[in-house]
């Protein structure tokens, strides 16, 4: 029936790209807020010490990170434990993940590595001194301790 | 649309800062010969500051506190007055200074494997701040300005080798427990 064709054929309209820009914009709000800069996951709480005379660390892609704290999650006790990238370690494993961060770096770039330490402010000081032992040990001299910047007090 | 979009762009750019990491810097000793004898040093030329599990404070055998330190760390270090039981001075040629009596103080510090990290930054940073303020002071009389805002890197390590950050960490004993 003549009725139901259309004269002059069909044509499929294109699509309309003019809200393109905004998923495109959508996009990148979505990736610019659930990316964090943090590359491991913390395990341990830490409330870095606060002091005053404090240096910004310059490259980070040239400090490596130790993390001391007590354990976030209970079942893992209440003992003060040490992170190294995603998992709990021991004194003994800092030899071999200084080294390991170290051959991930340049050889020109070796030896300005420097370890920062992020530690909570209740633990005690026979934890960190073993850490530097360690550290002292293969060679890794350069140290931040990492810490917050004091709220400034009248009396100081 | 678009110009909410770039709003919003900006303002996320504006507000999102990437976590910069500070801290206190130091440089460790390397690790202890076998049979190294410590070297001699005059006993007026040592601060010793000694932190107990209980973070108490005993400086040049004095119970002290941290509030202090800091005053107590210059006098010592900079030895205006020339006292005899505080450190002896060495003149120094130093390019860019001239000839500069370059105290031979050093400060030893000695925490027990109680003491909170929380105490030992503290400790740290007063000691740090009383070297800076002495560079400070250093800076401005020779260069009419305070040691942070040098910008020519020659007066910095003139300034930096005239006032060294004299601070030595005694071996560790394991003593105090936990």
């Amino acid at each position: 029936m003549a009725r139901f064709t259309k004269e002059g054929g069909h044509k499929v309209p294109g699509i309309n790209t003019g809200s393109m820009s905004d998923i495109v914009f959508m996009f990148l709000f979505f990736f610019m807020v659930i990316t964090t800069m943090r590359e491991s996951t913390l395990l341990v709480s830490i409330k870095s010490p606060q002091a005053t005379q404090i240096q910004k660390l310059e490259k980070k892609s040239l400090v490596s990170y130790i993390y001391v704290g007590a354990p976030i999650r209970a079942q893992y006790g209440t003992e003060s434990r040490i992170q190294l990238n995603d998992h709990f370690a021991s004194i003994a494993d800092i030899q071999e993940f200084v080294n390991q961060e170290r051959e991930a770096r340049d050889e020109v770039d070796r030896k300005m590595l420097t370890t920062s330490l992020k530690v909570d402010e209740t633990v005690r000081m026979g934890l960190v001194n073993d850490i530097k032992q360690e550290l002292r040990e293969c060679g890794a001299f350069k140290i931040n301790y990492s810490t917050r910047k004091k709220v400034s007090k009248a009396s100081l | 649309m678009s110009d909410i979009s770039f709003l919003l762009l900006t303002f996320f750019l504006l507000t999102s800062s990437i976590d910069t990491d500070n801290g206190i810097l130091r440089k460790l000793p390397p690790p202890l010969e076998k049979d190294q004898t410590p070297p001699e040093i005059n006993k007026r030329n040592i601060f010793t500051v000694m932190v107990n599990k209980y973070d108490q404070l005993l400086v040049n055998g004095r119970p002290s506190d941290v509030r202090t330190l800091k005053a107590d760390a210059m006098e010592f270090l900079a030895n205006p007055s020339n006292r005899v039981d505080y450190p002896e001075k060495k003149p120094v040629n130093i390019p860019e200074l001239g000839t500069v009596s370059v105290s031979k103080g050093v400060i030893s510090l000695k925490n027990d494997r109680g003491t909170s990290y929380e105490m030992y930054i503290q400790v740290q940073d007063q000691l740090t701040a009383a070297i800076n303020e002495l560079r400070d002071q250093l800076s401005k009389e020779k260069f009419g300005q305070a040691f942070s805002k040098l910008t020519d890197p020659k007066k910095a390590e003139a300034i930096s080798t005239a006032i060294p950050v004299a601070i030595s960490e005694a071996e560790p004993e394991n003593i105090g427990g936990k």
